[in-house]
């Protein structure tokens, strides 16, 4: 047993890993990578070679104030839509058919049409008829461009939040329905305490991306003079001619959607939390 | 080969002169509001009108192949196994996912005409680019929505089980060739609904064109509107032809569908 031997080979180093292939992947990554670094430093670079303390104080206030005006508009539309959008996913869901149809309608009619016409429809086409709306006193509120863009955003919110509620509470089970039934709940506690809580889980990130859609769309209320964010920025693109007011708009937008979206991730990880297997 | 694009535009014209839903021989204008505001020609707004749905129809045609294809291409690299790929893919979308359409339009308007002003100075051109607006609205919206489906698409890519690459791989198929007879079959039949979503949001955006002065619907109701002060009336049609072309695209968008889906066996 002499040829067996008695030291083992100490541990070696595992081999070198092969060197990673220079793949068509990699070398268009590096490129758009390259392309977004060179943009990032060119916008940069263009934001402090154009930088005017004159200009910043100037129009800095302005465009915090037009933040407050988007974000007022934003706010009290989806409140409101909330509100209105409730009759509508219960009568889109209800058994007659002239409740139905009517929801239907209306639903279809503030999906199927841009924002800007339904805008355009409520302040300029409402608008001709000024003698009519200023015998019945409603002249006040249809004269503010701001009042009119509140109306459209708040009509057209209404009629994508029905659809999300109802899309929500038709995809609860019909088990928990007749659960609650079985438990002897009436209709409506039924509905609140059962049906609704679930819904909403559902509902949750339609509703999230629902309102980053109207920060996105309410940009349109600057073509009808109000200054929100956008109306900002045009006015003070309109009076320097200088492209950095369109940059930080977008850097402003960016930063509340993104925010937004991140909040919102955050919610529904938090509600969710008892569904996490 | 100047003439022959003529010749094939006015051939596109003529055909186009014919069918044409609103101003043809048989259109809607010409059938029943011949003596009306909405007339063709030069007593109404009609002919005006019916360009504008032209507008806005081609607009959104055009945009919609190359707003797919960079959608398919930056779905792609969001699933590639190269980092550099898939963060400068989600940068793309972070960012055109989060700005406003119209600001989207006014950076890609305004920052073009700047671009090119200034290569056309450095190469010696003496005097003032103007960008098409057509052209900007296309690159604006196709930005948009390839944003948009590549997210679509990759969520549909991810539904497709990786047994189907493997099987393509096993029969010995290349990989473009697997890509174009195994994944992109089922990929369209899993993206269509979300698709058809973006085609309608696509359709609906093309009327911020307007404002920076194309001639779509909403442009052309707008002067029509100005004039003749029935802003209500005008602003109503605007929104009927949309909704007309919403109902069409619906109809069309069903009709894909039941031939994407034939092969699918019955459930």
């Amino acid at each position: 047993m002499s040829h067996v031997s008695t030291s083992l080979i100490p541990p070696q180093e595992p081999p070198p890993a092969p060197p990673r292939p220079f793949t068509a992947g990699r070398f268009f990554g590096n490129v758009f990578m390259g392309v977004w670094l060179a943009l990032t430093i060119g916008i940069f670079l263009m934001l402090v070679e154009g930088w005017d303390p004159e200009k910043f104080t100037r129009y800095g206030p302005n465009y915090l104030s037009g933040l407050g005006v988007t974000l007022t508009l934003v706010g009290l539309s989806v409140v409101l839509g909330a509100v209105l959008s409730l009759p509508l996913a219960f009568a889109r869901m209800s058994k007659n058919p002239v409740f139905s149809w009517f929801s239907y309608g209306y639903v279809y009619f503030f999906r199927g049409t841009p924002l800007l016409t339904q805008l355009f429809l409520i302040y300029y086409g409402l608008g001709s008829f000024s003698a009519e709306l200023k015998a019945w006193g409603l002249w006040w509120f249809f004269r503010d461009a701001w009042n009119c863009a509140l109306l459209t955003f708040t009509l057209n919110t209404a009629a994508y939040q029905a659809e999300i509620l109802r899309g929500a509470i038709e995809s609860v089970p019909r088990g928990q329905h007749e659960g609650a039934a079985a438990l002897g709940l009436p209709k409506k506690i039924a509905f609140f305490k059962v049906i609704l809580p679930q819904a909403l889980i559902v509902a949750l990130r339609p509703y999230g991306n629902e309102i980053i859609l109207m920060i996105k769309g309410s940009a349109i209320v600057a073509i009808i003079t109000v200054f929100d964010l956008m109306g900002e920025t045009r006015r003070a693109f309109s009076r320097t001619f200088d492209y950095q007011a369109y940059l930080w708009a977008a850097l402003l937008y960016l930063i509340i959607v993104e925010l937004l979206r991140n909040v919102w991730a955050w919610l529904e990880a938090r509600l969710t939390r008892h569904l996490k297997r | 080969m100047s003439g022959f694009f003529t010749a094939i535009v006015e051939a596109v014209t003529a055909a186009l002169g014919i069918v044409d839903p609103l101003c043809g021989p048989v259109g809607i204008f010409t059938l029943f509001a011949g003596d009306t505001l909405l007339a063709c020609g030069d007593t109404g707004w009609g002919d005006e009108i019916a360009l504008g749905f032209l507008v806005t129809g081609s607009l959104a045609l055009a945009t919609l192949p190359v707003g797919l294809l960079f959608g398919f291409f930056i779905a792609l690299a969001k699933q590639s196994e190269e980092r550099s790929l898939r963060l400068s893919a989600n940068i793309y979308t972070t960012l055109f996912r989060g700005l406003p359409e119209l600001l989207t339009l006014f950076i890609v308007y305004y920052g073009l005409q700047i671009l090119v002003q200034n290569a056309a100075t450095a190469i010696g051109y003496q005097g003032t680019v103007e960008i098409n607006a057509f052209f900007a609205g296309m690159i604006a919206l196709g930005v948009v929505f390839s944003a948009y489906c590549s997210e679509v698409l990759l969520s549909a890519f991810k539904a497709i089980p990786r047994g189907q690459y493997e099987a393509g791989h096993a029969l010995g198929l290349h990989r473009g060739r697997t890509m174009q007879r195994i994944i992109l079959p089922q990929l369209v039949r899993i993206a269509l609904p979300g698709l058809g979503n973006l085609w309608m949001a696509l359709l609906k955006d093309t009327a911020l064109v307007s404002v920076i002065g194309l001639p779509d619907i909403l442009r052309q109701t707008g002067v029509a509107a100005r004039v003749t002060k029935q802003a209500f009336e005008f602003y109503a049609i605007a929104c009927l032809l949309f909704l007309i072309l919403a109902f069409l695209s619906s109809l069309i968008f069903s009709s894909i569908e039941r031939w994407a889906k034939r092969s699918e066996a019955a459930r």
